[in-house]
C-alpha cells in the first residue's frame, strides 16, 4: 500500500490529525511522523510518490473521501495539495540543522533516524574523544538556547576537568515560556536526536547518566521520549556506559530555571539555589553536571556529524548557527522556522509569519517568553541575535516570538507580568517574592486611574530593584515586559486614553 | 478520564513504594498518587514523609509548591485552558470567561453536576493554534466560543 505520512505532534492533534489518520487508515500505509512545523496547514499530511513526498493541507477527516477519490494516492488530487514540501516558502527559506529530521521521519524508527545521518556525530565523538569533542563544541561557537547563551564548551570542560564521584548531564526540557515549542515538537518528531546528544555531552565529560526534565503540560512528548528511550536500551544504544531516565515537572515555571530544576530533580521544592557554585562544580545531588537546554543537545549531533565550520560559519556576531524560531500568536503563518541568527524581527513576523491571522496591524511583539520585552514595530530592524536583542532591553530567550494585533491592551500585558510572577516565584529572594506582588498592586492602581503619575514612578523604581536584586532571571527579567509596555506604549497606561476593554467580559 | 480510586492507606503505601526506589523520588512519588486518586490526599503526606525520610511539613511543602497537585479528585473531565501570551494573543481570555460563565465555576473548580474541572495552565507548547487547552490529556486547538459549546456539549 502506498505509504502516508500524518503527523502525531500535538498540535496536529489540536487540529484533527487523528481522524484523519483513521480515516486513512484502510486505503494506505499510515506512517505517524512528527510536525514539519507550519502549523496553519495542520494537519499536513504528505504521500509517497515516484517523485518523492507531495505534502496535503490543512486536511480534515472528512476531506479524505473526497481526496481519495480525486487521486491522492498518487499525489494528483489537486485540493488542497500544498505539493513538495521543501519547496513550499515557509520551509524553502529555512535552514533545517537541528530540525533537520523532523515531520519527516517515524520519531521512533532508529532505521528511519540511522537513514537521515542519526548517530554519525556519535560515532565520530566515540572516535575523537572528551577533549577533541569540547574543542570541536568550542569552535562551533553554540551557545546555550534556553535563553542565558552561555558557551556550551566552556560549560563543558569546566564539568570534564571538575572533580566528583559521579557526574550528570541534565536535559532541561521545562520550556515553560508561552511561544515556545520547540522542545516540545523535538520529542514528538525526532526523539533520538535528545539521545545522540545527550551520549555525546556524556562522552565529553565523562557522566554515565542522563535525566531529561520534561513539563507535564506536555503528555504527548513525555510518551514519545519514553518510548524512544525503551527503543534506544533494547537496541544497547542506551543502558551501558550511559543511560537516560525522564522525569515529569508539576505545573512550576520557576523549574526552568536550572537550580531550580536541579532541587526538583532532587524531589524537593523548586526553589532557586544561590550560585556560586555553579552546577558544572555541584549540580544534581552535589555532584558535577551539565545542564543544557534541550535545543543545545539536540544540535550536537549535527555539529559532531558535520565538524564546527559547518555550523559556525552560520548566524551573525557572536551567536553562531542556527536557532529554532518559534512564531506564534496572532499570526497568519505560525510555525517553526530554523535559520541561522540574523533574520530581523520585522522579517519574521511581517514576511515570513504573513502579519497577523487576525488581519488587523500588528503592535507589540513578545520575544522570549513572559520575561520577554514586548517590542512595537519601530523595532522591527533589530536583528535575532543575543546581544543585539540584550542592546534594546529585551532578550530572545528560547526563541519563542508572540505577535499581538491592535486590539491589545499592554497595561493588561504588564499587569499579567505582574500577576505572573507572584504565581510563580519561588519565594526564596524578596525582590521577586514581594516586589512582583506589590508590582501587581501598583499597576491595577494606575489602571484604576489613582495617582496615575506617582505609581508610574513607583512601578518603575520597583522593576529596577527587581532587576538587580533577584537571585534569578524570573524576578530579575519580569522587568523586561513591564518596562517595555510603559515605555513603547505609554498611552495605554493613561486612563483618560484607555479604550473601553474588559477582556474578561468580553464573551 | 479514568475513574479515581478512593482513599486507601494499603493502596496508597503500595504506590509510594513502588515509585520510591528512584533517586530523589518525591515527585514521581506524587504524581504516582494523584494518577491513582485524582489528587494527592493528605492523609498519603505522613505515608510519604516515612517513605523518604523526612518531615511531613516538608512533604506539604513539596506538594503546596507545584501548581499541578491537586488536594481533592477532579470531576468526571478535565480541562485545562492555556491563559499564557500566545493564547491571549488570540483572544484565550474570552475563551476563559466564557467557559466560566458557561460551567456556572471559577479557575480549579468543578461544575456541580461533578462532569468538569477547570484548571488554568500557562502553555501547552500549542502556541501557534491557540486558543489551546488539554480535554482529559487530548489537545484541542483554536477555540471559541462555539467551539466550547460543542466540546461541553459532548461531555457527559
Amino acid at each position: 500500500m502506498t505509504r502516508v505520512f500524518v503527523p502525531r505532534d500535538a498540535a496536529a492533534l489540536a487540529m484533527g490529525a487523528e481522524a484523519v489518520a483513521k480515516a486513512l487508515a484502510e486505503h494506505a500505509d499510515v506512517v505517524r511522523t512528527g510536525s514539519r512545523g507550519l502549523f496553519w496547514l495542520e494537519p499536513m499530511i504528505e504521500v509517497e510518490t515516484p517523485e518523492g513526498r507531495i505534502a496535503y493541507g490543512p486536511v480534515q477527516a472528512a476531506d479524505v473521501p473526497g481526496l481519495l477519490a480525486d487521486g491522492f494516492l498518487s499525489g494528483t488530487a489537486k485540493r488542497l495539495r500544498l505539493g513538495v514540501p521543501e519547496q513550499i516558502p515557509f520551509l524553502a527559506r529555512q535552514t533545517r540543522l537541528t530540525f533537520a529530521r523532523c515531520g519527516i521521519v517515524d520519531p521512533l524508527s532508529l532505521d528511519d533516524y540511522r537513514a537521515l545521518g542519526g548517530f554519525e556525530g556519535l560515532e565520530k565523538a566515540r572516535a575523537m574523544g572528551s577533549t577533541a569533542i569540547i574543542e570541536t563544541v568550542l569552535a562551533s561557537g553554540l551557545r546555550g538556547r534556553g535563553g542565558a547563551g552561555f558557551p556550551t564548551g566552556i560549560k563543558w570542560k569546566t564539568v570534564a576537568e571538575a572533580e566528583g564521584d559521579r557526574k550528570y548531564i541534565v536535559c532541561n526540557a521545562d520550556e515553560g515560556d508561552s511561544g515556545t515549542y520547540a522542545d516540545r515538537m523535538m520529542m514528538e518528531g525526532d526523539p533520538f536526536s535528545l539521545v545522540e546528544g545527550m551520549i555525546i555531552a556524556g562522552l565529553a565529560v565523562g557522566a554515565s547518566k542522563g535525566y531529561v526534565y520534561t513539563r507535564s503540560e506536555y503528555p504527548h512528548a513525555i510518551a514519545t521520549f519514553d518510548t524512544a528511550l525503551e527503543i534506544a536500551r533494547a537496541a544497547g544504544i542506551l543502558g551501558g556506559d550511559f543511560d537516560i531516565e525522564q522525569r515529569s515537572g508539576a505545573g512550576a515555571y520557576v523549574c526552568g530555571e536550572e537550580t531550580s530544576l536541579l532541587e526538583s530533580l532532587e524531589g524537593k521544592r523548586g526553589q532557586v539555589r544561590a550560585k556560586p557554585p555553579l552546577p558544572a562544580h555541584k549540580g544534581l545531588f552535589g555532584q558535577p553536571t551539565v545542564i543544557n537546554n534541550l535545543v543545545t543537545l539536540t544540535s550536537l549531533p549535527c555539529i559532531l556529524r558535520d565538524g564546527a565550520e559547518h555550523y559556525q560559519v552560520l548566524g551573525m556576531g557572536r551567536s553562531r548557527g542556527t536557532m529554532p524560531i518559534q512564531l506564534a500568536g496572532n499570526l497568519k503563518y505560525a510555525g517553526l522556522f530554523e535559520a541561522g541568527f540574523g533574520v530581523t524581527l520585522g522579517e519574521l513576523v511581517n514576511d515570513i509569519g504573513g502579519g497577523t491571522r487576525s488581519g488587523r496591524p500588528i503592535r507589540a511583539v513578545q520575544v522570549g517568553g513572559p520575561l520577554g520585552a514586548y517590542f512595537p514595530p519601530a523595532l522591527f530592524d533589530t536583528p535575532f541575535d543575543y546581544e543585539a536583542f540584550a542592546a534594546k532591553d529585551g532578550l530572545i530567550g528560547h526563541g519563542g516570538v508572540v505577535v499581538f494585533d491592535d486590539t491589545v491592551d499592554m497595561a493588561h500585558q504588564a499587569r499579567f507580568a505582574m500577576e505572573f510572577c507572584a504565581a510563580e516565584s519561588c519565594g526564596k529572594c524578596t525582590p521577586c517574592r514581594i516586589g512582583s506582588v506589590r508590582g501587581l498592586e501598583t499597576v491595577d492602581k494606575i489602571l484604576a486611574g489613582r495617582d496615575v503619575d506617582a505609581n508610574l514612578e513607583l512601578l518603575r523604581d520597583l522593576c529596577h530593584t527587581m532587576k538587580f536584586g533577584s537571585l534569578c532571571a524570573l524576578g530579575g527579567f519580569i522587568p523586561y515586559p513591564v518596562l517595555s509596555a510603559m515605555n513603547f506604549f505609554p498611552e495605554d497606561f493613561r486612563q483618560a486614553n484607555r479604550p473601553v476593554r474588559h477582556i474578561d467580559a468580553a464573551a | 478520564m479514568a475513574d479515581c480510586e478512593s482513599w486507601n492507606e494499603d493502596r496508597a503505601r503500595g504506590v509510594i513504594a513502588a515509585a520510591a526506589v528512584k533517586e530523589g523520588a518525591a515527585l514521581p512519588i506524587l504524581h504516582a498518587l494523584q494518577a491513582v486518586f485524582g489528587c494527592v490526599p493528605i492523609q498519603a503526606e505522613p505515608l510519604v514523609a516515612a517513605a523518604l525520610n523526612i518531615t511531613r511539613a516538608e512533604v506539604h511543602g513539596i506538594v503546596t509548591f507545584y501548581h499541578e497537585f491537586r488536594r481533592t479528585p477532579p470531576g468526571r473531565h478535565v480541562l485545562r485552558l492555556c491563559r499564557a501570551e500566545a493564547c491571549q494573543a488570540v483572544g484565550g481570555d474570552a475563551v476563559g470567561a466564557h467557559l466560566r460563565s458557561a460551567l456556572a465555576i471559577d479557575w480549579h473548580e468543578t461544575s456541580r453536576d461533578g462532569a468538569v474541572t477547570l484548571e488554568p495552565v500557562f502553555c501547552l507548547g500549542l502556541c501557534a493554534t491557540g486558543p489551546s487547552a488539554l480535554l482529559d490529556g487530548d489537545p484541542v486547538g483554536r477555540l471559541d466560543a462555539a467551539r466550547v459549546d460543542r466540546m461541553l456539549g459532548s461531555l457527559t
